[in-house]
């Protein structure tokens, strides 16, 4: 018998809310972060894989009557006695042991009711703890599809506290929430709860209890099993991961590019009519050269970002990530890790800084800082700009397969490549000698197949579009307007400097000598430093050194370039962004993470000087085929 | 129950695609082990090799109305007893009532 009612609480006329910070806890992908955001109104990162939450979050619960609880969202457990950084960090806060969090004073515990035999067993152990509890059993909607019931009074009476079966997607039952939180503190009934002790009777007295709740697990859902026939099927599943992987690039590439041009066209126009609008003179030449050929020109590559991030938004809400990491984890045992690092991974395709956090779910500390080293070769969001103006300014475009496949989406797809070989490298180099460690074992739990929540996705890139403008008008701007300053000094009678005189070209030639082996002049040269506050501020920084420069103002970006530029020394400037370390809020988070700032040092000296090796000896062997 | 002359020390590593074991017990640490039981793996529950992955490693076993990956390597350390069609029932060993 299926009955959505919730155990009845003593009935308390509506007051105040009963208790002030509440914690969510419950099973990893049970849907906690989903019915938070639900609650709060937040927009937490929500995915279908084990492992998404890997910090705690705190949101604000407002009630119709403008009363509120803080509602605190926690990485998943499988039990409360942690093995990896994230479960600890649910644990300290239920104990009241982690800095900048209240110690909570009532439990929302989140079970997965396609389970519940195997999350009963968690569910006994946070009840034991003491706290006022509401049991919510989510996913009610796949349980009634697939044929599962349970009665939730049953089970209340058994578990002694209240208990709602709820779908924190669709709603239903949800409102369980609020009447828990105003209801009087529930007094724990003395139970008989397996909280130590063997497994075997945890495990027994959760099906007991089960079953006298009525307990009927629902069929596993038949597409789940047919989509991973096709998946991990013994010898296609390889091929498919590749073809996925392929697929994933090129549509950023075929549809992203166009996009970008037709925006970069947009943005020429712009700049033309508002110099003409503008007298001539400083103010000018700030607002067209500093701000917009700077800051702006970066904005012409969201479409892209945004595209990058959807598909693998889709990737991860999908459950084919978890099947990437089966698969890829022959390729990472190589490597001396395992299948659990691919899911970080390949977040930092999109950016370094969650794909270090997400590190927080591999339990072995060894692999878990091999993987946050590596991480960073991986080509993130803020490559593409570079990568995507190079290409189209110095590659040539030939198809190579049929008309979609082009050596440009070629070297595109070469250089995520690179990136995630040397990654693979460097693990293998760390894991045979400084990170050492026993074989560790790969254990990971596939959920079923889900339709992405396409609401939130949208959502989460809309987030991605506001970060992105942040950082234009911030750290990109700021950027672009000091380097604009530098090629206004020093002035000669009130009169700016040729470009050639300028206090940046000084500061351009005192490192050119350092940088001439790879084939770049002093612009170039500037506009690598400039890319250490944030990659993508080398097109700012070429755009307003052009813009300056009488010779090449009228140019648009790409053609400009090529004065600065043979392709030899391209294709070294796009090995160079491969493998350098050009990214603050990376090293800032690394060192957070670690603990030290030897790690992030390390790893910012390593990758520079790989990435200058490697440029140089791109340059040289391009220079003997292609000048 | 009848125990055929199966090898005194079968491991889940040693089932075929399809086939379904009792869990035994873990030769392995006891953290990894504990994570297995927390997974659904614990003794006296059924496995059933239900994929081989790519490549034929890792591999896909359904327990306890999931799914889990593990590596032949780990599998080896699983302990396991074939089940015999005749007592193929769910949760064999410890349903209760
Ligand atoms: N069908 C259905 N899917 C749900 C429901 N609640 C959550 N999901 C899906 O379940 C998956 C996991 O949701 P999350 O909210 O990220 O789970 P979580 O408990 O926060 O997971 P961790 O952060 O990994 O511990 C997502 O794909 C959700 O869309 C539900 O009520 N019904
Ligand atoms: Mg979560």
């Amino acid at each position: 018998m299926t009955s959505p009612a919730t155990v009845p609480f003593p009935a308390v006329a509506k007051g105040s809310p009963v208790y002030k910070t509440v914690a969510m806890v419950g099973p990893p992908n049970a849907g906690k972060t989903t019915l938070f955001n639900r609650l709060t109104g937040l927009r937490q990162k929500v995915g279908n894989f084990p492992g998404v939450t890997v910090e705690h979050h705190s949101g604000t619960y407002r009630f119709e009557s403008g009363k509120e609880v803080c509602l605190v969202d926690l990485p998943g457990v499988y039990s409360l006695n942690p093995k990896s950084e994230d479960e600890r960090v649910t644990v300290d806060v239920l104990n009241g042991n982690m800095r900048g969090a209240e110690r909570p004073d009532a439990i929302i515990l989140v079970l997965d009711s396609s389970n519940l035999n195997r999350h009963l067993i968690l569910a006994g152990r946070v009840i034991a703890l003491g706290l006022p509890t509401l049991v919510l059993l989510n996913m009610a909607d796949e349980l009634h599809k697939q044929g599962g019931s349970v009665d939730v009074l049953l089970l209340a009476r058994q578990l002694g506290t209240p208990v709602a079966l709820i779908s924190a997607v669709t709603g239903e039952g949800v409102d369980a929430v609020e009447k828990f939180l105003f209801a009087a503190p529930h007094p724990p009934e003395p139970l008989e709860l397996p909280i130590f002790g063997d497994p075997r009777h945890c495990r027994e007295w959760a099906v007991r209890v089960g079953s006298h709740a009525g307990y009927q697990r629902g069929a596993t859902p038949e597409w789940t099993r047919r989509l991973d026939s096709i998946f991990l099927h013994k010898v296609w599943g390889g091929a498919i991961f590749a073809i996925v992987i392929v697929a994933v690039f090129q549509t950023i590439f075929s549809l992203g590019q166009p996009a970008s041009s037709f925006l970069q066209h947009l943005l020429d126009h712009i700049a033309t009519i508002l110099s003409n609008m503008l007298p001539p003179g400083m103010i000018n030449s700030l607002a067209v050269n500093g701000i917009w050929k700077g800051a702006g020109s970066v904005l012409v590559f969201l479409p892209q970002i945004l595209l990058l991030f959807l598909v693998i938004g889709i990737l991860e809400d999908s459950g084919y990530l978890a099947r990437a990491a089966v698969i890829s984890d022959k390729v990472m045992a190589r490597a001396g890790l395992n299948g659990k690092s691919f899911i970080p991974l390949l977040s930092a395709y999109g950016c370094a800084v969650p794909a270090i956090m997400a590190t927080r779910t591999i339990e072995n500390k060894r692999d878990r800082i091999a993987t946050i080293l590596i991480a960073p070769f991986m080509t993130c969001s803020a490559r593409l700009p570079v990568y995507t103006m190079l290409i189209a300014a110095f590659i040539p475009d030939h198809p190579v397969f049929g008309p979609v496949v082009t050596t440009r989406a070629v070297v595109m797809l070469g250089l995520y490549v690179l990136g995630f070989v040397m990654a693979v490298v460097t693990a293998k180099v760390l894991k045979s000698s400084v990170l050492r460690s026993r074989d560790v074992a790969f254990i990971m739990e596939l959920p079923p197949y889900r339709w992405p929540m396409w609401k939130s996705l949208a959502l989460r890139l809309m987030d991605r579009a506001k970060a992105f403008f942040f950082r234009a008008g911030t750290v990109i701007l700021g950027a672009s307007v000091v380097l604009w300053a530098l090629t206004y000094l020093p002035m000669h009678n009130g009169q700016p400097p040729q470009i050639a005189d300028s206090a940046i070209a000084s500061v351009g030639r005192f490192i050119e000598p350092a940088i001439q082996p790879l084939g770049f002049n002093w612009k170039i040269g500037v506009g690598l430093l400039s890319s250490f506050a944030a990659r993508e501020v080398i097109i700012a920084t070429m755009g307003t050194l052009h813009g300056v420069d009488p010779a090449s103002h009228a140019m648009d970006l790409q053609e400009a370039l090529k004065s600065d530029l043979s392709p030899a020394g391209a294709i070294a400037l796009l090995v160079f962004f491969a493998f350098a370390m050009q990214c603050m809020s990376t090293m800032a988070v690394v060192r957070r993470e670690t603990n030290s700032w030897k790690w992030p040092l390390l790893q910012f000296l390593y990758m520079t000087a790989v990435a200058y090796i490697a440029a140089f000896v791109a340059y040289h062997i391009t220079l003997q085929y292609w000048s | 129950m009848t125990y055929t002359a199966t090898t005194p020390n079968q491991s889940l590593n040693d089932l075929a695609l399809g086939e379904t074991g009792i869990l035994k017990d873990f030769d392995m640490p006891e953290n990894i082990a504990e994570h297995l039981m927390n997974l659904g793996f614990v003794p006296g529950l059924e496995v059933m090799v239900a994929r081989t992955g790519p490549g034929g490693n890792p591999r896909v076993y359904r327990v306890d109305g999931t799914e889990v990956a593990l590596r032949r390597d780990l599998s080896q350390c699983i302990a396991v007893r074939p089940l015999h069609d005749a007592e193929s029932l769910h949760d064999a060993a410890i349903e209760v009532e």
